[in-house]
């Protein structure tokens, strides 16, 4: 069966409304007559803007994972705990669900968006038409997952607001938190600069 | 800026792979789905706008009560401590962790509450013939700012700071942590409502 895309058929579906709507032949920004949306045929420049947030995605990964998130001042002195002495508290005090839980949003999650999105983007460079459908559930699961790494940030800001205590227990949030909510945040535009229409353009016609 | 001048309110664009296809009707809760990638094209809401209405008014009374009375209160050696979702963010503010402050003051409290009021207008202002002119750019306000808004998120982050905290306080669950499972349950039934079906109340704007 031949599917026809809609940039063959000079035709853009606008991202807003969903309309189909006729590209015009002049250059310039086109558009909805609907909604009035900006009309492109594809995301403007989305590989390179999607790698630059990566790459910085990437370096603020290294700080997030060894700065500390979290600083507990109690009778004891101060504890600094990384996003990863966290997991690792919950293990042994007998929470194990919820160290998985926060190990797969807070470590694994980051690390699978930036690797897929780097592996999408460099597919698409080398204009490989195979695993189409795979490649584009990736792309949707990495984009459905993502807002989830918030939650360490969550959980921080609750703990920095309940617990101060004067000099029996205060927690503060650590320089770690700001780099890590910042990962997260970077990827989600990486996803949503990156364009999935792309992976389609270098299928064969004949394609399935 | 030119407006693209022909549409088909028959044609349907997959936004995630570009094939063109002929639009059908569909039965309430039916979803139509790309031939070629798999992604929802578009869906018939199982939730009417006028229940959608009732929904939102729910939630914003909703929010007012989870963001009005203490998450949690924490007992630490007789002393009492209790936190707001807005007091936390004070107490990172204050501590100096301004962007953690900005990110989780945008992403909970922030854009949660402007698009419930927004929601609010648009779907008052759809059941007018002709929806003002203000219709479109709120509207399309809405659909970018959605995927910011993490109030779900943050409901787990509770979750995990009350087990982490178990292990240290007395705890008792103060009236806006009961508030904000019941709002996450309300933006989830809202949220499933598609926004881009408010598109076609809209009347076509005349090209100029």
């Amino acid at each position: 069966m031949t599917i026809m895309s809609a940039s063959q058929a000079g035709v853009i579906g606008c991202r807003t409304c969903g309309l189909a709507c006729r590209a015009a032949d002049g250059a310039g920004v086109l558009r909805c007559p609907r909604c009035g949306g900006r009309l492109r045929p594809r995301k403007t420049d989305s590989l390179s803007r999607s790698w630059a947030l990566l790459l910085a995605a990437a370096l603020l990964y290294i700080p997030a994972n060894l700065l500390p998130v979290m600083e507990t001042t109690s009778l004891f002195g101060t504890e600094k705990s990384t996003i990863l002495s966290g997991i690792v508290y919950f293990w042994t005090s007998g929470s194990p669900g919820l160290a998985v839980l926060i190990f797969t949003v807070s470590i694994l999650v980051p690390l699978l968006k930036l690797g897929t999105l780097s592996m999408l983007a460099v597919s698409i460079h080398r204009h490989s038409a195979g695993g189409l459908h795979q490649r584009a559930k990736l792309f949707r699961l990495v984009e459905f997952v993502g807002r989830w790494s918030m939650l360490d940030v969550f959980v921080v800001a609750l703990m920095v607001g309940l617990v101060h205590f004067g000099s029996l227990a205060t927690i503060e949030a650590g320089p770690g938190a700001a780099a890590f909510g910042a990962v997260v945040v970077l990827t989600m535009l990486a996803a949503r600069t990156f364009d999935v229409r792309l992976i389609w353009d270098c299928s064969k016609d004949d394609d399935d | 800026m030119p407006v693209s001048n022909s549409m088909s309110d028959s044609l349907v664009v997959c936004l995630e792979c570009d094939a063109l296809h002929q639009r059908r009707a569909l039965a309430a809760g039916e979803a139509a789905r790309c031939i070629r990638c798999g992604a929802v094209l578009y869906r018939h809401p199982w939730l009417s706008r006028e229940q959608v209405l009732a929904l939102v008014v729910t939630a914003l009374l909703t929010f007012v009560i989870a963001n009005s009375y203490p998450i949690v209160n924490l007992t630490v050696q007789g002393i009492d401590n209790s936190a707001t979702l807005f007091g936390s963010i004070l107490a990172l503010w204050n501590e100096g962790r301004m962007l953690v402050a900005v990110l989780v003051f945008a992403t909970t409290l922030l854009f949660p509450l402007i698009d419930l009021v927004a929601l609010l207008i648009l779907l008052v202002l759809v059941r007018r013939r002709h929806p003002p002119p203000l219709f479109a750019p709120l509207l399309r306000f809405v659909q970018a700012l959605r995927p910011w808004g993490m109030t779900e998120v943050f409901m787990l982050g509770v979750v995990v700071a009350l087990v982490k905290l178990s292990h240290m306080a007395h705890i008792l669950p103060g009236v806006a942590l009961w508030a904000f499972g019941a709002l996450t349950l309300l933006l989830a039934a809202i949220v499933s409502f598609d926004l881009r079906s408010l598109w076609h109340g809209v009347g076509r704007s005349d090209p100029s």
